[in-house]
């Protein structure tokens, strides 16, 4: 398989405090990997850095053969980033704007698709997460799982290559959960490179073709879902397995 | 000697028909200053937003100056000081009492409503503009589409406040013979020697136009409510 990210020796510092150290991994085309680790341990950093939201301080990505870094221009990154799709914890829409036109207003912006073809589009990826009949809803009228699968149509709708999932159903109640974990897991069947990270270990184990364990800004351990939980090497990576 | 015309012959032959003169003139100035003080305003907000810290201080320095000194003494300044400054570098302007008022006034208000635009900026919460740079967007589009859009509700009622500040302000402009509504009420008042007859008249000509203006915010108020609660 061929690889879309190459992720080679990111570092990123708040002042003294270095919340990553030196990652590197590559990305292949249709993997799904998720991040696991205990709060604090730079798995949030490491995705937010993966598309310049936060800026590494050192550090490559290779997307496509194409190097980043953070000192790209504006312009390049805004291109790449609109190839990168994110989910948010707190879901992020925009409540000046009506579910469809949450989902409309980036591709007509940016790759000037002509309005009717993007609402088309948008109502098939509404339809994908469920949510067909909510088209002319404004945010605030919906529930956070109902949120959260507008935010992941909204991602999709520009075509992205990798989608990046930031603790997407942490700020869910409980029973809301699953209907989003359920279109993530439809996303990753249907072959899309996805990049998780999460506290759903029984998702991890589920949908990972690869789990990362990360701590204290290091990858501690890495591995098929069957590795990382049954059969842990790292003394850190079981002690957090444990207290779970 | 002719008999003292009544309170309510005087208004209404006397009175009303030259305060509303003034009161055109006071209209003229509050639209017009209004008008280039939300632009001028809205421009020096996202200045001292920028990322360039030159631009950043010549915003922070132009509003700490308007605000920091009186508004009479800008005006004066604009009309009598700045046509003899510029005429010792030989430049010849002489500047009407409208426009002089007009720029002072405008000058004036854009250093509060940039403060107030800023406010707006800041309260969005940074999710939005994350969420926005996730998809792509470039930072000008993020904030045209995304942050300045849902600033609008948050950011009418301290704009009513500084317009409805600007709209007595205009009475300043009186100082350099301008005849707008309260130039001409002491005209008035001073002729007849009848004063309260008709300042009554010119308080409130100033209580309609800030009593329009606040109607106008509700409703858009009202309206924006609509619109997904933002």
């Amino acid at each position: 398989m061929s690889i879309v990210l190459e992720i080679k020796n990111l570092n990123k510092s708040f002042g003294e405090n270095e919340v990553l150290k030196d990652i590197s991994t590559d990305i292949k085309k249709g993997e799904v990997v998720v991040v696991i680790g205990p709060s604090g341990s730079g798995k949030s950093t490491f995705l937010r850095c993966l598309n310049f939201l936060e800026t590494p301080s050192r550090g490559k990505i290779i997307f496509n053969g194409v190097k980043h870094t953070s000192s790209d221009s504006e312009y390049n990154l805004n291109l790449y980033r609109s190839k990168i799709g994110m989910v948010f914890q707190s879901f992020n829409l925009f409540p000046h704007l009506t579910v469809l036109e949450n989902i409309t207003l980036a591709p007509t912006l940016i790759y000037k698709t002509k309005k009717e073809e993007a609402e088309t589009n948008a109502k098939k990826l509404l339809e994908k997460v469920g949510l067909g009949e909510k088209s002319k809803a404004y945010p605030i009228s919906l529930s956070g799982g109902q949120q959260q699968r507008v935010a992941i149509a909204r991602a999709l709708a520009m075509n992205p290559e990798v989608m990046l999932f930031d603790e997407a159903t942490s700020a869910l109640d409980p029973e809301l959960v699953g209907e989003v974990l359920k279109v993530m897991k439809d996303l990753a069947e249907s072959g899309m490179t996805m990049i998780i990270v999460t506290h759903e270990m029984n998702f991890a184990r589920e949908v990972a073709d690869r789990v990362i364990f990360m701590d204290k800004g290091f990858i501690v351990e890495q591995g098929t879902p069957e590795q990382i939980f049954l059969n842990p090497k790292e003394k850190r990576t079981i002690d957090f397995l444990k207290k779970l | 000697m002719e008999a003292e015309l009544s309170f309510w012959a005087f208004s209404s032959q006397i009175v009303l028909p030259r305060l509303w003169e003034g009161m055109l003139v006071t209209l003229k100035l509050t639209f017009l200053s209004a008008f280039f003080g939300l632009i001028i305003g809205m421009f020096l907000a996202l200045l001292r937003l920028s990322g360039i810290r030159v631009l950043r201080y010549i915003s922070i320095a132009y509003i700490t100056l308007f605000r920091g000194t009186p508004l009479l003494l800008q005006i004066l300044f604009i009309y009598f000081a700045l046509p003899t400054i510029l005429g010792s570098y030989n430049i010849d302007m002489v500047i009407d009492a409208f426009p002089a008022g007009v720029i002072a006034l405008s000058l004036n208000a854009a250093a509060y409503l940039a403060e107030i635009y800023r406010a707006g900026i800041l309260s969005i919460h940074k999710g939005q503009r994350e969420a926005a740079r996730a998809l792509g967007l470039s930072r000008a589009q993020t904030m045209i589409k995304i942050i300045i859009p849902q600033t609008y509700r948050r950011i009418i009622p301290p704009i009513v406040n500084e317009l409805s500040a600007l709209t007595k302000e205009t009475s300043l402009v009186s100082v350099i013979s301008l005849g707008e509504l309260l130039y001409t009420t002491q005209r008035v008042g001073a002729k007849y020697l009848r004063i309260w007859e008709v300042y009554i008249w010119a308080g409130l000509g100033y209580l309609i136009i800030v009593f329009c203006l606040s109607s106008i915010a509700m409703k858009l108020e009202k309206r924006l409510e609509t619109k997904g609660g933002v």
